[in-house]
């Protein structure tokens, strides 16, 4: 399969998953959405730059830095999120764009303080034009600039990239629509697939180990994306 | 005090901005499915050629005339019509965003917010 048919129905299933999740994340009361807005001026923007990158580079690179971007997902998976940010010292930027913010816990309301505001907002600039180029969500490199660098609590920071992968994704779909990337007959088993996997997958997640689904799936993308780089380099993608 | 009743209308908000995103979904999944079963009377028996990339033909790129194609029924314009609708979720998301933060008189995000339905808008339309 043509790589370009590939990302258009990929990014289908990114908005499907995420307008899908949605309602699930929002109940609870964790997502932010001043983070959110704020930061997908700079992921639509780097979305609509990627979906123009990948009209101009060739497809064996694009395989290539999506072998690197899933090799960086799978280690992702590892690091460690910490709950609670101690670091909340007030920055003068996150104060001034109203992003400081708080969420429930057992405890009461717990309040965080964002920080480095303009070096998240540069590498969620980069999480977009991924995103445009490669039609994915982009989520492990949202989590990198929202919790190693902004310091957001996880919890905030998995529903807020929730609400923006999607918004992302709708940016270079119209894109990808335009240019004749997204076809009809390849998406309808995406789309559907993708709603009857979130249904079953919710069920199941609740009781699932999660350790070593985290396992299975890193073990699942490494070779995944060895393969990927290795037909880039050897041209056959 | 202030605080905690402002963060409850926001929550409230955000929960139905929740639902209405569910909904679309729903929608779009339903016209996608529906164009799937015409799809699959007529194109069922074929092999799928997506080993070399052609690009979809002009009727399936751009808004009016995916609309003209679904709405006399053919397959194709259908599940483009559904697919359509599933990309517009998200820019319904910002759109109400846009009118939260005009309730909550908040004019710097409502600046944003316009920004971002901006650029969609833009990639949509181009």
């Amino acid at each position: 399969m043509d790589i370009r048919y590939a990302i258009g129905a990929s990014l289908i299933s990114v908005i499907a998953t995420s307008s899908g999740a949605a309602s699930a994340y929002v109940k609870e009361g964790y997502s932010n959405i001043r983070i959110g807005m704020f930061l997908e001026i700079a992921t639509t923007i780097g979305a609509i730059f990627g979906a123009y990158l990948a009209g101009i580079t060739p497809t064996n690179i694009i395989a290539i830095i999506f072998g690197i971007v899933l090799l960086y997902s799978a280690i992702i998976t590892f690091i460690t999120r910490n709950e609670k940010q101690l670091n909340n010292k007030n920055d003068k930027v996150a104060g001034a764009l109203k992003l400081n913010g708080n969420y429930p816990t057992k405890n009461g309301l717990q309040s965080y303080s964002v920080q480095r505001v303009p070096q998240g907002f540069g590498i969620m600039f980069i999480a977009g034009s991924l995103s445009g180029l490669l039609g994915i969500g982009s989520g492990a490199v949202k989590v990198l600039a929202m919790d190693q660098v902004m310091k957001i609590p996880f919890k905030v920071s998995t529903t807020t990239s929730n609400f923006m992968i999607g918004v992302t994704a709708a940016a270079s779909a119209g894109i990808y629509l335009t240019r004749g990337y997204i076809d009809p007959g390849l998406s309808l088993p995406v789309i559907l697939g993708v709603l009857l996997g979130s249904i079953v997958g919710a069920k199941i997640l609740t009781k699932a180990p999660t350790y070593w689904l985290k396992i299975l799936f890193s073990v699942v993308i490494i070779v995944l994306a060895f393969e990927m780089i290795r037909n880039g380099f050897s041209g056959k993608i | 005090m202030k605080d905690l009743k402002h963060s409850q209308v926001e929550h409230n908000i955000e929960v139905a901005m929740g639902n209405l995103l569910r909904l679309g979904v729903i929608l779009a999944a339903s016209v996608v499915f529906v164009g799937g079963i015409f799809y699959l009377f007529k194109y069922g028996n074929t092999i799928p050629g997506f080993e070399h990339f052609s690009g979809e033909p002009s009727d399936l790129r751009n808004l009016p005339e995916i609309f003209s194609n679904a709405v006399s029924f053919h397959s194709r314009g259908i599940i483009q019509f559904g697919l359509i609708l599933l990309i517009a979720t998200p820019v319904a998301r910002v759109i109400f965003a846009v009118a939260a933060f005009i309730y909550e008189k908040d004019y710097m995000y409502v600046v944003f917010s316009l920004i971002v339905l901006v650029i969609l808008l833009c990639s949509l339309f181009g």
